[in-house]
């Protein structure tokens, strides 16, 4: 794992949409969200309007890290998969690449065991991916070396 | 550990606000949720309990705007404080950028200040980073109470490192934005050096 900043580009961005747009329509879901366990939202494709897409990011990450607690309390490493179900919608979340948060909201035109089908091929290929991003992360200075006094003042302005 | 997506040109990264319990860590927060403009802020989340006391976290996103072309996000976090919560701050300690120390500048609480620094240490340490590099501010809260530590016992006390410290208000808001201003401009020096390990 890189240990300066986690830099992601355009190719690997892309191929990581593309990955959950494919996802999103083999498990007939209705929104995919892929969150940093830091709980940053890395992109999300589907209907997302109307979901505060920032918090939704952020109590994901406290969701995975609690339940990670309450794994390590019973000797597990992590509990790699979570199922919320509502009333109409429901929600998969599962860890991908030991560093992300796949978010998967789906209703009744689909299915948990489709679901997890589904993630468990995407999560295959978001790997690959993920592993391509961090070796370029890792090779970057990692910075804004350009980045002046001058600038960071201009954002209190 | 900031996050920079060249695609969006966006750049995230996570302050946590840590001290002793009851020592105004949401209190800053929310100030800075009710002056903030609407624009620049989402929505503040708070994980309490139901006398209001920290449970897991609170969370402010904020966007302060451009820099080099990029958007800049800053997600603000408070720790529960109280002592018996430690598995909690832990994992809110992850992929942290920097840290406020909120200190209760009441003398009674002299104590509990320094344990929680301890503990914010001995947490950074667990989380694999250097507590002596990570950019940290630490503020002394409550200046406007009687009964409260001079500045010098509270440095001398907290402040081996020698950061940034500012007093404050949290209530008032007195020195509540500039604390936030503090610890954003070394996590973006920081930035700049490409990440501090």
């Amino acid at each position: 794992m890189s240990q300066g900043n986690f830099i992601l580009r355009e190719p690997e961005y892309e191929a990581l949409l593309s990955i959950l747009r494919k996802l999103l329509v083999d498990a007939s879901a209705k929104v995919a969200f892929l969150v940093d366990k830091n709980g940053t939202l890395l992109g999300s494709v589907g209907d997302a309007v109307g979901f505060d897409t920032t918090s939704l990011a952020s109590l994901a990450a406290g969701n995975i890290a609690a339940t990670g607690g309450l794994a390590n309390l019973i000797g597990e490493k992590e509990f790699s998969i979570l199922f919320h179900e509502g009333e109409r919608d429901n929600m998969h979340l599962s860890v991908v690449a030991e560093r992300l948060i796949l978010v998967i909201v789906f209703g009744r035109r689909s299915s948990i065991g489709l679901v997890r089908l589904r993630v468990r091929q995407a999560t295959a290929r978001l790997t690959a991916v993920m592993a391509t991003a961090l070796a370029a992360s890792d090779e970057e200075p990692g910075g804004i070396e350009e980045l002046t006094e001058a600038d960071i003042e201009s954002l209190f302005k | 550990m900031s996050f920079i997506n060249y695609s969006t040109r966006e750049i995230n990264c996570k302050i946590v606000y840590y001290g002793p319990g009851l020592g105004g860590k949401t209190t800053n927060l929310q100030f800075i949720y009710k002056r903030m403009n609407p624009e620049s802020r989402g929505k503040m989340i708070s994980l309490a309990t139901e006398s209001e006391r920290t449970l897991f976290f609170d969370f402010l996103p904020l966007s302060l705007g451009e820099i080099r072309g990029f958007k800049t996000r800053f997600h603000l976090y408070t720790v529960p404080g109280q002592v018996f919560y430690d598995a909690s701050r832990r994992l809110i300690l992850r992929g942290v950028d920097g840290v406020v120390f909120c200190a209760d500048s009441q003398l009674t609480r002299v104590d509990a200040n320094e344990e929680s620094m301890e503990n914010l240490r001995a947490n950074l340490r667990e989380q694999g980073y250097d507590p002596d590099r990570l950019p940290l501010v630490i503020q002394y809260n409550k200046r406007d109470l009687p009964r409260i530590a001079s500045l010098a016992e509270l440095h001398a006390l907290l402040n081996r490192r020698n950061v940034p410290e500012l007093e404050a208000s949290a209530v008032m808001g007195a020195g509540v934005f500039e604390t936030l201003k503090a610890v954003i401009k070394m996590v973006l020096i920081d930035l700049k050096r490409g990440g501090r390990q």
